[in-house]
């Protein structure tokens, strides 16, 4: 009872903070939206997308991107909860949350699911408006991928929360962009598939497959369809499993680091 | 232990603690009875916000004992946490929630019970003249008003003690005061035991515990007039230069 309380307390809290912070609502939306909208209509003509599982016809790019979409949503709002832990850490308010008698671990967990229900939130509202714009999706796909919308959540979660277990300050966050959030969406199923990254080059298309996000992105895509992709998923939770164990390894008051880092700020 | 007597709210020994091989904490020890105000004085750099930091067991790489009301902070981290109220330097209340959303936040951090804390809510913010508030946004207080509702979200769970570090930087005489006198206050009506960090002399009430803390390491210990009488000082301001070499 008093677990359950204090998750809800920090859910109702993170659902909060979300309401009040529409900037970053409209930035969650417009990012993807551009994308399927500008970057999709133009490639409509350069890309021809073969019949691979588990597209059952042929397809317009526009829909092909919008699994790598929604993972773009997720990863975006990952690595902002993140960027907004170290920013709690600098001003303070991470210390109210750590200094609560429930475990760190299970502080951290219910920060997590909180993060990862604001980004379903945002991925639902995207999805509203691609519809809107005339993407056809399968109907039950909409309930169907809610299982694997949790899951990446989860995963990018745990590797914000990793992250910012080792950012010391908020300058750093800079460099999260260029050397973690382009390079998964970049280097992953998200915009091409992996067969067609082969053909142009092999070394990529291996990068792609051995990227996680790649596996979340493909859990979603085959989810939409009504289909569980075993390995994919698997993948997502080994990948969550580890990440989300070295974060809270990170958090540890005796072996991580926030001993050095406290340290430091005196 | 201590026989039938009543554990120290806080009760610290031996405690060492070094950042990357430079000590800012030498064997400090000192224990906080129920209901006393213990101020710890200090000059900026001399260990006291890594003493709160080891405290609340944001980090733990340290030799010595902590117990908050007797219990370990390592070994009873969830017993000894539940008995602690912090009041951190920086301020940490969400800008964008109201005061009561963020209490109630700390109050479910704490596990309470949502009725309990609804009425610990309102009890703890009538006490710092902050009722009336209840409803606004954080970020239209002044500095003065989210410092008491500060001091009120650490009362929320009833702590056996209570923790301040240089709670009243960056605000006006008045506030500053007002705020002194509510915490003073506190642990003679409540039994509350107190910790409160400062530079500042001024703070220091005659009837208060005094531990001057220099470059991690303990200088004096005891009432105001001990510590005077000991630096062979005439007021606490004298002793603490005599004793840091730094002007109060």
């Amino acid at each position: 009872m008093t677990y359950l309380r204090c998750f809800w307390g920090v859910v109702w809290r993170e659902l909060l903070r979300f309401v009040h912070q529409r900037g970053r609502f409209i930035a969650a939306l417009v990012r993807p939206l551009v994308w399927l909208i500008v970057f999709a209509a133009g490639f409509r003509m350069a890309l021809g997308v073969a019949i691979t599982p588990p597209y059952q016809t042929y397809i317009l790019y526009e829909v092909y991107i919008v699994p790598g979409l929604i993972g773009m949503v997720q990863l975006f709002n990952g690595m902002q909860s993140s960027l907004s832990m170290v920013y709690d850490r600098e001003m303070g308010s991470m210390r109210v949350l750590l200094v609560s008698p429930l475990p760190r671990g299970f502080l951290l967990v219910a920060k997590l699911v909180a993060g990862t229900l604001v980004s379903i939130v945002q991925v639902y509202a995207f999805l509203l408006i691609a519809s809107l714009y005339g993407i056809r999706l399968p109907t039950d796909g909409w309930l169907l991928i809610l299982p694997a919308l949790f899951l990446t959540g989860l995963m990018v979660g745990s590797l914000g929360l990793l992250l910012s277990s080792f950012i010391k300050q908020l300058e750093n966050f800079a460099g999260v962009m260029n050397f973690v959030i382009f390079p998964m969406f970049f280097l992953s199923s998200a915009l091409y598939p992996i067969w067609r990254l082969r053909e142009s080059s092999p070394l990529i298309a291996r990068i792609a497959e051995l990227n996680p996000f790649t596996h979340a992105v493909e859990m979603i895509r085959f989810a939409l369809y009504g289909q569980l992709n075993v390995e994919a998923t698997g993948i997502v939770l080994a990948t969550t499993a580890v990440l989300l164990g070295l974060a809270i390894l990170g958090y540890n008051p005796a072996r991580g680091m926030m001993a050095r880092k406290g340290a430091a700020a005196e | 232990m201590h026989g039938t007597l009543e554990p120290p709210a806080l009760e610290i020994g031996g405690l060492s603690f070094s950042y990357s091989g430079k000590p800012v904490l030498d064997d400090v020890g000192f224990a906080i009875a129920r209901g006393e105000f213990l101020v710890l004085l200090g000059p900026n750099g001399a260990g006291k916000t890594t003493l709160f930091s080891l405290v609340t067991r944001l980090y733990d790489r340290r030799v010595g004992t902590i117990r908050i009301d007797g219990h370990d902070v390592r070994a009873e981290p969830r017993r000894a946490l539940a008995r602690l109220g912090v009041v951190f330097q920086q301020p940490t209340l969400d800008l964008d929630l109201t005061v009561r959303q963020n209490l109630a936040y700390h109050a479910a951090l704490h596990g309470m019970p949502r009725r309990l804390a609804r009425a610990r809510i309102e009890e703890q913010l009538d006490r710092v003249g902050m009722a009336g508030s209840i409803r606004d946004r954080v970020r239209t207080l002044s500095g003065g008003q989210r410092r008491r509702v500060e001091i009120a979200r650490a009362l929320i769970h009833a702590p056996r003690l209570l923790l301040l570090d240089e709670p009243t930087v960056g605000l006006d005489i008045a506030s500053r005061r007002g705020i002194v006198e509510h915490v003073h206050r506190l642990s003679a009506e409540d039994g509350v035991a107190v910790l409160w960090a400062t530079h500042l002399i001024d703070e220091v009430h005659d009837s208060d515990t005094v531990v001057v803390l220099d470059r991690g390491r303990i200088k004096a210990h005891g009432s105001v007039a001990l510590v005077s009488a000991q630096a062979r000082a005439t007021s606490i301001g004298a002793a603490f230069e005599a004793l840091t070499g730094m002007a109060a």
